[in-house]
């Protein structure tokens, strides 16, 4: 009699990600010995496609770190977290926080930012579409309800905080082209948009993660616009409004207390 | 909440219509344009994966995934890094070289 589907598959898969642990006794080979080999193949194959994913997911890290080194990281990680989805795009939710702890890539502080970017990338790239807010429609805003103003954001829309030149890291390693020095040790905010078909990842000026923050969590206009300048006596509402329309950060308006 | 700033309703106007002329000098086409430019690249680069990306931009299980490689035996790890990192400095008295610690 063949086990049971569940009960088989408990069986099977735990030492999976465990190379110390012995092949289950579910699995068999001819004459009912025990298979440790094949057995092997599936741990190879269940590892494999588990750091082949974060290196799709990752590239620029890779990029960074060089092969080696990014998959001996991602092995780690993926021995830690098996994947909790079938859906392979959605594994290695945890590996920027793994990266930012991981013992060996101490030197490279701002790998973490740069992980995160690409996973916010990816996650943009998957949401749900929709059409960005039309400038008209602020256009048509009386100037005396404009600080109660609240923004629904665009389900791409993200931004990602670095204490380091993370997006500038991240724009260099993206594709093949040669990188020239980069300095780290700018802070640096990026905003994550796909108002269309292609991601967009831009800097945000001094103040603008603090206001798009604001005002991606609802919090209305003025209020946004007074917290970014205590973030920064730079921040220029115009412009911000401006790059965050036309990024496509949102989708609608309303009014918060209406 | 923001105790050292106050922006005033006239200070918003100001900046919103100067933030709308900005959107509307970068965006010349009218709707109709706009839409037809957008259902021509939706038609030309559905299901394409964007150029420039890595050849899986769509995420690792979108394409397929090659499980030929054999990784699992592979206990002689190496720490150094082989890629970029080399060239990323970080001035402030922090390390940014990546030699094997």
């Amino acid at each position: 009699m063949p086990p049971e589907p569940l009960s088989f598959a408990a069986a099977f898969a735990p030492a999976l990600l465990d190379p110390l642990r012995a092949a289950p006794t579910v699995v068999t080979g001819p004459n009912g010995r025990t298979a440790g080999k094949r057995y092997d193949v599936y741990r190879n194959n269940v590892t494999v496609s588990l750091i082949d994913a974060l290196a799709a997911i990752y590239p620029a890290v890779q990029r960074i770190t060089g092969a080696d080194f990014f998959r001996a990281m991602a092995r780690f990680h993926v021995r830690e977290n098996p994947p909790t989805s079938p859906l392979l795009f959605e594994y290695g939710r945890g590996f920027p926080d793994f990266v930012a702890r991981y013992e060996h890539a101490q030197t490279m502080p701002w790998l973490a930012d740069v992980a995160r970017l690409e996973r916010a990338w990816l996650d943009a790239y998957h949401a749900r579409d929709a059409a960005p807010l039309a400038p008209a429609q602020l256009a048509a805003i009386g100037p005396e309800r404009l600080a109660d103003l609240v923004f629904t954001p665009h389900p791409a829309a993200q931004i990602v905080r670095s204490d380091f030149s993370a997006g500038t890291i991240f724009a260099a390693n993206r594709d093949g082209a040669s990188v020239n020095r980069i300095d780290a040790s700018t802070p640096e905010d990026a905003l994550i948009t796909r108002p269309g078909f292609d991601v967009i990842v831009q800097h945000l000026p001094p103040g603008g993660a603090v206001f798009a923050i604001c005002l991606t969590e609802g919090r209305p206009l003025g209020e946004a616009a007074a917290s970014a300048l205590d973030a920064s006596s730079d921040f220029d509402i115009a412009a911000n409004i401006a790059g965050l329309i036309g990024a496509g950060a949102f989708t609608s308006i309303a009014f918060g207390d209406a | 909440m923001s105790a050292k700033h106050v922006v005033t309703s006239l200070a918003l106007a100001g900046a919103l219509s100067t933030a709308l002329a900005t959107l509307a000098a970068a965006a010349p086409l009218t709707k109709a344009e706009a839409d037809a430019a957008v259902a021509a690249k939706k038609e030309k680069c559905f299901g394409v994966a964007l150029k420039g990306q890595n050849d899986c931009a769509a995420g690792p299980g979108t394409t397929c995934q090659g499980t030929s490689t054999t990784d699992f035996q592979g206990n002689a790890w190496k720490f150094v890094q082989g890629g970029t990192c080399a060239s990323i400095d970080l001035p402030n008295g922090k390390k940014g070289s990546l030699k094997p610690v």
